[in-house]
C-alpha cells in the first residue's frame, strides 16, 4: 500500500499526464479506501479542468525580461 | 457659569470633529495607490497579456500592446491620480491601445467595406436574412465570457502563490514544459518540483473554491 502523501503525488502526476501504469493503479487502490484523497484527487482534477477551460496563455521569462530592459531604457 | 460650559461643550465638539477629520484624511491616505514601474512587468504582464490576447487573438500583437501599454503608463505616470488600483488604471490603458490598432487596421481603404449582400456567397438561392441570424441557444459568445473572468480569477490567485511556486506552476501548467526542462532551468530535482506543485495546486484550490465557485 501506498501512503497519502504518495497518492497525492501520483495524483498530481496525474494532472499532467506522467504517472506511470503502475502508479495508476496504486492511486485507484488507495482511492478506494481513502474517502480523504479521493476528495483532493477530485477537486485536483476539477483545477485541471478549469486551466485548460480557461485557455491560459503567458509570456515567457525571456520575453519578460525584454520587456523590463525595454522599460528602463525609456524611463 | 453656562456661558463657560457652552464654551466647554463647544470645544469638545471641536475637539470631536477635529478627531473626524483625522481619521478622514488617514482613511483616505490608506487608498491612495502608488505606481510601481519596477514591478509592473512581474505583477500584471501575464494579466494584461491575457486581457489583450482575449481582444486581438494574435500573440505577436497582444505581446506589443502589453508592451505599448506600459510605455503608456510611464508617459502619464504624473497623471496618475491614485484613486484606482494600478492594475485598473493599466487595463484602462490596454483598453485604449486594443481600440486604437483595430482603428489603424481599419483605416486602411476597402478594408471597412460593408457587404450589402444577403450572404457572402452571392449566389446561393433561398439564403434570407432569417437564414442567417446567430443561433438563439449558441452559449458560444457567453462561453468565452466567462472563460476571461476565469483566467483573471485564476491569476489572481497565482499571484498570491509564493514566486518559486508561481513560477513552477506557470512553467508546468500553462506553459507546458516537461519536468526535466524545468528541472534543468531551475536546479531543483524532481521530488522538489512535486512538492512545489502540491503546495501550488493545494493552494489555488482553496483560492479558487472563494473566488470562482463561491462556496
Amino acid at each position: 500500500m501506498i501512503s497519502c502523501e504518495e497518492a497525492a503525488t501520483i495524483c498530481n502526476k496525474t494532472q499532467y499526464k506522467e504517472a506511470s501504469f503502475l502508479e495508476k493503479i496504486q492511486l485507484k487502490l488507495h482511492l478506494l479506501f481513502c474517502s480523504t484523497c479521493a476528495m483532493y484527487s477530485k477537486k485536483n482534477a476539477q483545477l485541471t479542468n478549469l486551466c485548460q477551460k480557461a485557455n491560459l496563455q503567458n509570456l515567457t521569462e525571456k520575453e519578460k525580461s525584454k520587456m523590463k530592459q525595454e522599460i528602463r531604457n525609456k524611463a | 457659569m453656562t456661558a463657560r460650559k457652552l464654551e466647554q461643550r463647544n470645544g469638545n465638539m471641536k475637539v470631536v470633529k477635529s478627531n473626524s477629520l483625522t481619521f478622514d484624511e488617514h482613511d483616505e491616505n490608506m487608498t491612495v495607490h502608488q505606481l510601481n514601474p519596477d514591478t509592473w512587468v512581474d505583477s500584471y504582464a501575464d494579466y494584461l497579456f491575457n486581457y489583450a490576447i482575449a481582444r486581438v487573438s494574435d500573440t505577436e500583437i497582444a505581446k506589443d500592446l502589453v508592451q505599448e501599454t506600459f510605455f503608456a503608463g510611464l508617459k502619464s505616470a504624473k497623471n496618475y491620480k491614485g484613486d484606482a488600483a494600478e492594475r485598473t488604471w493599466l487595463v484602462a490603458i490596454l483598453k485604449r491601445k486594443v481600440i486604437d490598432h483595430y482603428r489603424k487596421i481599419n483605416s486602411k481603404k476597402g478594408k471597412a467595406e460593408v457587404r450589402v449582400n444577403y450572404s457572402s456567397k452571392s449566389d446561393a438561392d433561398g439564403d434570407w436574412l432569417e437564414e442567417q441570424i446567430a443561433d438563439p441557444f449558441s452559449s458560444f459568445e457567453n462561453d468565452r465570457l466567462e472563460n476571461e473572468e476565469l483566467g483573471a480569477a485564476i491569476y489572481e490567485c497565482i499571484a498570491q502563490l509564493p514566486q518559486k511556486q508561481s513560477l513552477v506552476f506557470t512553467m508546468k501548467t500553462i506553459q507546458g514544459m516537461s519536468t526535466e526542462d524545468i528541472c534543468n532551468e531551475l536546479g531543483i530535482n524532481p521530488s522538489n518540483l512535486w512538492v512545489m506543485i502540491h503546495r501550488a495546486r493545494t493552494t489555488l484550490m482553496g483560492c479558487l473554491n472563494q473566488n470562482w465557485f463561491n462556496l
